[in-house]
């Protein structure tokens, strides 16, 4: 009974939310999309129509037909499975690092934490965008390539929260009486420090996702990310530019498309900090 | 208490240990890509004893160490090696493409300053009035989309529907409105912020309320007592800001066609034109380093707080 009625609590302050609210009808309206994306998309994002290409929006085509007289709105529709594919990818590898590291440096402090701690600030003072681009350079251009590379350059801020957290948590009673039992050093980073830090790393991830996807876009937008003829944003606006004169609607709905999910991810970050970590906001 | 001589010099070397080690790891992307350095180099047709031979020719069979000594002992003396895609000098290379790209970041740099501290300033003297929340707002809506899609809708809007200027290129002074006009708008929000918080920090001195006292007019305070002690610190901010104004700039010489260091990187990058793509990369990061190390330093100079914080606060 008890247990219910503080369910019922959590649930009433998440409704009140109103950041959260609207963040996650947006976010759930993406995530259907993408799972319907067969059923709905009126036809195959790759189908070439060739003698209907550069078609302005019509009742047959809702937002128009690209220079290869592929429809825009399936493409559109698409995309939104690669956006959340990025943000899923994206967010673990992000997350694993940040941790791994963050776990590290608080743990075992003294010349781990410094080497670790020079290694992150080398990867803060450089612009994301250059450093992204040098890893794409190694690794190649592609889609998982660029998501590898913006979460090589994203992990940082990962790694100084956990490590902050770890730093404070590391001489607590609960963690030197698991010492005291003969625990091993990852067992007590994973069994005892990590789950207490589970909530600010999940306000952490949503709202570093936007950047995610935004980072990954615009690797893809440079040519860099997803090869044609995946439905990429990035890579639609990117096409949508070389032909802008003919067809300015083909920049126009991806970008639409690509600013909703982002500001979906915004919102629900915003709400999530409040509700589970509201000490973060007056940091 | 560490005197400002040590904070100094201890971020000094910071810097420098920085700059080694990005110059080395620029210097390695030649090794951590897949293949031999070698095939990088030439072309697919040469045989593998004239590889073998060019290699040894090139110092490739050399200790890795060696090599990077070779390697930044050359950039040292200006020398950042040739092209592999148009076999001439980098630095030449280089030297035609700066003009374009400082252009466009340099007169971004000062639109973006002439428009975000007079608003920031307004903002805080109007603070929570409509013209405050209004301009905040639409800064951060601003901010929030990519800078890609903004330089798109401009297009569309000034170029495709009303015809009023040119979409891409470089040959005229209008070609760089709309490029300005996207980094601006989309980079103003941040300086924006930090002059409206600043500002309404300096507000609340006890100076300004004894320069009101005195009886000088609004404006004079303003400007000469609250605008002058601000500035001092968005001026670290501006330093921090250049950086990720040369890395904005590869994405809008991309959407406007304008032939600048971005462009270079990012065409050498698709041709893996090694040699280019570690000139560019090594010239960015180090400016980036330097500007860190500048604003770092004046605020550490200004703000005693900070050099504590570097030396741990605890001497």
């Amino acid at each position: 009974m008890e247990n219910n009625s503080k369910w019922k609590e959590t649930l009433n302050e998440c409704r009140k939310n109103k950041s959260f609210m609207i963040g996650l009808i947006i976010l759930i309206s993406i995530c259907l999309v993408a799972a319907l994306a067969g059923v709905i998309a009126p036809y195959d994002y790759a189908e070439q129509y060739v003698g209907e290409r550069f078609m302005a929006p019509c009742a047959k085509y809702p937002f128009g037909t690209d220079q290869l007289g592929r429809d825009m709105l399936s493409r559109v529709i698409y995309g939104s499975r690669t956006a959340l594919w990025v943000a899923f990818l994206g967010g673990s590898l992000e997350l694993i690092i940040g941790v791994v590291v963050g776990l590290l440096c608080g743990f075992f402090g003294k010349w781990v934490d410094k080497v670790l701690l020079f290694m992150t600030d080398v990867t803060w003072c450089i612009p994301g965008t250059i450093l992204a681009l040098a890893v794409v350079t190694i690794l190649g251009k592609g889609l998982t390539n660029s998501i590898i590379a913006i979460s090589l350059v994203a992990w940082a801020s990962y790694a100084r929260t956990v490590r902050a957290k770890t730093l404070s948590l590391r001489n607590m009673a609960f963690v030197e009486t698991g010492k005291a039992f003969g625990e091993s050093n990852v067992a007590l980073m994973f069994r005892y420090i990590l789950p207490n830090i589970v909530p600010s790393l999940i306000v952490l991830v949503s709202l570093n996702l936007p950047g995610t996807i935004m980072s990954t876009t615009t690797l893809s937008f440079l040519g860099l990310g997803s090869q044609p003829p995946s439905p990429d944003w990035g890579l639609a606006i990117s096409d949508g530019i070389s032909n802008i004169t003919r067809a300015p609607w083909l920049s126009l709905y991806p970008g639409l498309a690509l600013v909703y999910t982002t500001f979906g991810f915004n919102l629900l970050g915003e709400g999530l900090r409040d509700l589970l970590d509201p000490h973060m906001k007056s940091q | 208490m560490i005197t400002i001589k040590d904070y100094i010099i201890k971020r000094i070397l910071l810097g420098v240990l920085l700059v080694i080690v990005v110059s080395f790891l620029t210097f390695c992307l030649m090794y951590m890509m897949p293949g031999d350095p070698i095939d990088i180099i030439v072309d697919r047709k040469v045989s593998v004893e004239r590889k073998a031979e060019m290699a040894h020719e090139l110092g490739y069979d050399r200790p890795l160490i060696t090599q990077y000594f070779d390697w930044t002992n050359k950039i040292l003396h200006g020398d950042f090696g040739n092209s592999v895609r148009y076999k001439s000098k980098v630095t030449d290379l280089m030297l035609a493409r700066i003009p374009y790209s400082l252009k466009l970041c340099g007169w971004s740099m000062l639109w973006e300053l002439l428009l975000a501290i007079p608003l920031g300033l307004l903002c805080a003297v109007y603070k929570d009035k409509f013209f405050d929340r209004f301009t905040v707002n639409f800064s951060l809506f601003l901010t929030a989309i990519p800078s890609f899609w903004l330089g798109a809708l401009f297009i569309i809007a000034f170029g495709v529907k009303l015809k009023i200027l040119p979409i891409s290129g470089y040959a005229t002074a209008a070609h760089f409105i709309l490029p300005i006009a996207t980094t601006v708008l989309g980079g103003m929000g941040a300086t924006l912020r930090v002059t409206r918080s600043e500002v309404l920090d300096v507000l609340n001195e006890k100076y300004v309320t004894t320069a009101y006292a005195k009886g000088l007019p609004k404006k004079v305070v303003l400007v000469k007592h609250v605008l002058r002690n601000a500035l001092i610190l968005i001026t670290t901010l501006v330093f921090m800001s250049i950086p990720w104004l040369i890395s904005g700039a590869v994405i809008i010489e991309k959407i406007f066609g304008l032939p600048g260091m971005g462009n270079l990187l990012l065409n050498s990058i698709i041709v893996q034109d090694m040699p280019v793509v570690q000139a560019v990369l090594l010239l960015i990061t180090i400016l980036t380093v330097i500007c860190n190390l500048l604003s770092d330093i004046i605020m550490g100079i200004l703000d005693p707080r900070i050099r504590l914080s570097l030396s741990g606060g605890d001497n």
